[in-house]
């Protein structure tokens, strides 16, 4: 068997359209894990127990638990309560919900390293819990994890693939399609992880970069 | 979700999928532990011929996604003639997937080693093997186990992705069974819980090893 | 005729990128001498044990252990790059005590002392441990055999590596800044270890410190290092009460100071 360049060739371009809908995939989960993230992380920190638990208890149980059992949760469970979301959408949403939990543990690490001391400043100063948490602790709390979270970003990204499982076109699933029309695998799947594999480094180096700027360390999740 | 029963009928299928899923994942963990180590100290080895070969494999592993490799060794390398069957597939590519961050974990772990115990293994003469094994990796391994207990973890998850590649895993048989009884909901939450389960089995497992490995010789709050 | 030195060194210079550590150093020590090794902070004294030890390797110039070479080995005649075997051959003359200890935290006190007399000298388990208990209670630690590093001072660990660094019975051994780390009420138990293996033992003994009235009374012959240089080498006696280099002087006089 050899690599035939013209069948390559011309899975290419139809490639490069399933990798454009991953990117996109990649970039709404990653907006919403920022933000439920956030939530998550801020929800643990509450003096009330039946919100601190709760919160706790979940980002455990989405980290412990299959990105792919979550999606297929989400597909076939949420139209029975009637919520009908495309493929898409709910694609977007369970990488979105997954990532939540790893990127509220890295903004948990973040808020832990802000010194003890800031949180007294801002008592003595007199300002209000949102005051100091939007112009003290989370513009110190966030920089410093900014390369954490590009490796959740990158991981995210290297998991879209399972949405083909519910038949979203990312570029896993137009590969698929197209290896299953010609009975030629070998092209379009090797092109799909060369794409991986060559965007994965080039946001690799982006991190790497970023964390020279910033002057942290991060592990690799 | 006040409607949700648990059918005793669904147990017994999803039992023989959690078999499969155990199996795979402990075949898995084996080859990783092999990979990692093997990794890890060939990107560490002062020769390239040793140093290439692992940074490529961890890199090309860690580079791309766990489904696109097991899609790859399961559709393309029987075009090579290369035929290996399903299930030995998905221990060797999940294995070597979880090896390749391992394999990191493994050189951050002996990179962090304080540079004055291998000094001092020099002026005691010992051989660079026995500084290895003795010196190093005896001190490396402890701050190896959180680490890898979240690689196992992923590990553990990334199981699930063998259902698409025909292996009735605990996924497949919880996927079968929703097709059948259209009881999603039962189905998929009971499938959470028990991959939760084996989460804390996990867990539970490397907590053990942690506490009974150093326990005697690592003081309260880490190495002084 | 003088018998031949233990320690024979010839032209030997280590840099750091630009900045030049040791220079040019000759320098030949006979078989039981204490050498102190005294200067500023950064005169290069520590490298100087470093490069003895073989944890750093000399720019240029030799390094001959009982007139072998260090770095280079013979064969067929001609001088070559010494192999593994030989650099261990010749390492095994050589001791060294650390600053910071450097006991391995996994194992316990006694473990420490017979790990290396077990797996390097080939010491079966039982000869090593009675050496590693007599060794132990000779720098009077006998109630700490099963001890972990950590939960010992820093003046017991420090014993504990001397103990360690003896049971190999080096022939040259080099202690570095040895109570530098260490709490001011520790220091005397350590140097009171070293003030009896001085008294009792052959060995060739080379140490750095910036303790002079220590160095006083260990050593026979002083050195006083300087960026890079050994500016003077002379009897203890005549180093601290007639220094005869300027620079010498102006150590000494710094020292006597903040002392």
């Amino acid at each position: 068997m050899r690599i035939d360049w013209g069948a390559a060739w011309s899975a290419l371009p139809v490639l490069l359209q399933g990798l454009l809908v991953t990117l996109q995939v990649t970039l709404l989960g990653m907006s919403l894990a920022l933000l439920l993230g956030l939530v998550w992380t801020l929800s643990r920190r509450s003096p009330r127990r039946w919100i601190s638990y709760p919160a706790a208890g979940f980002v455990e149980a989405i980290r412990s638990t299959p990105l792919l059992v979550q999606v297929y949760f989400l597909f076939y469970v949420l139209p029975s309560y009637g919520i009908r979301l495309s493929p898409l959408a709910t694609g977007v949403v369970a990488v979105g919900l997954h990532y939540s939990a790893y990127t509220s543990e890295v903004y948990r690490a973040g808020i832990e390293g802000v010194p003890r001391g800031q949180w007294e400043a801002a008592i003595a100063l007199n300002l209000r819990p949102l005051q100091t948490w939007m112009s003290i602790i989370l513009p110190q709390a966030i920089p410093p994890v900014i390369p954490a979270l590009g490796n959740y970003f990158i991981a995210m990204f290297k998991d879209t693939p399972i949405l083909s499982a519910i038949a979203v076109l990312e570029v896993m699933q137009t590969a698929k399609i197209l290896g299953s029309e010609t009975f030629r695998y070998l092209e379009p799947f090797t092109l799909v992880g060369l794409l991986f594999l060559g965007l994965s480094l080039v946001a690799a180096a982006l991190v790497r970069w970023a964390e020279r700027k910033l002057g942290v360390r991060s592990a690799s999740p | 979700m006040s409607g949700v029963t648990i059918d005793l009928e669904l147990l017994p299928p999803l039992f023989k999928g959690l078999t499969v899923t155990i199996q795979i994942f402990s075949g898995a963990a084996g080859v990783a532990v092999v990979a990692a180590l093997g990794g890890g100290l060939g990107r560490l080895s002062g020769r390239c011929w040793i140093r290439a070969p692992a940074t490529c494999y961890i890199e090309v592993f860690r580079g791309t996604s766990a489904l696109v490799q097991l899609y790859w060794v399961f559709y393309v390398l029987p075009f090579f003639g290369i035929e290996i069957g399903a299930m030995a597939a998905g221990i060797l590519v999940l294995g070597l997937n979880a090896g390749s961050y391992g394999a990191e974990i493994v050189r951050g772990s002996i990179l962090a080693v304080p540079r004055g115990q291998i000094e001092a293994a020099i002026a005691l003469n010992l051989t660079p093997f026995q500084r290895m094994w003795r010196i190093v990796l005896p001190q490396a391994a402890a701050a190896m186990i959180p680490p890898a207990t979240n690689t196992l973890i992923e590990l553990l998850k990334n199981t699930s992705l063998v259902s698409l590649i025909t292996i009735a895993d605990l996924t497949f048989q919880g996927q079968i069974i929703r097709a059948s009884t259209l009881k999603s909901a039962e189905v998929f939450l009971l499938l959470l819980a028990l991959y939760l389960a084996l989460s804390m089995v996990i867990r539970t497992f490397m907590r053990r090893i942690e506490k009974r490995y150093s326990l005697s010789w690592r003081p309260v709050g880490g190495l002084t | 005729m003088n018998p031949p030195p233990i320690v024979r060194i010839r032209g030997l210079s280590k840099r750091y990128g630009d900045v030049s550590v040791i220079e040019d150093l000759d320098l030949d020590i006979a078989a039981g001498e204490h050498l102190a090794v005294i200067g500023p902070s950064g005169s290069g004294k520590t490298t100087f044990l470093r490069v003895l030890m073989t944890l750093e390797r000399p720019d240029s110039g030799t390094i001959e252990i009982e007139g072998e070479d260090l770095w280079l080995m013979k064969r067929n005649g001609a001088l070559i790059p010494a192999n593994p075997a030989h650099l261990r051959r010749v390492r095994a003359k050589v001791g060294m005590v650390f600053q910071h200890f450097n006991l391995f935290p996994h194992m316990t006190a006694l473990r420490n002392v017979t790990e290396a007399p077990i797996h390097v000298l080939g010491l079966s388990r039982a000869q090593a441990a009675q050496r590693g208990v007599e060794l132990l209670a000779k720098v009077g630690l006998e109630d700490k055999l099963d001890s972990y590093p950590h939960q010992l001072s820093g003046g017991q660990k420090q014993r504990v590596a001397i103990a360690r660094a003896l049971a190999m019975q080096p022939k040259v051994m080099l202690f570095d800044e040895v109570t530098s780390a260490l709490d001011p009420e520790l220091v005397g138990e350590v140097l009171g270890v070293l003030r009896q293996i001085a008294r009792e033992t052959e060995m060739t003994m080379i140490v750095v410190t910036h303790l002079m009235e220590f160095a006083r009374e260990i050593a026979n012959r002083v050195i006083f290092f300087d960026r890079g240089r050994v500016r003077e080498d002379a009897p203890p006696d005549e180093i601290f009460t007639n220094p005869s280099h300027p620079r010498t002087r102006e150590f000494l006089r710094a020292v006597q100071l903040t002392a």
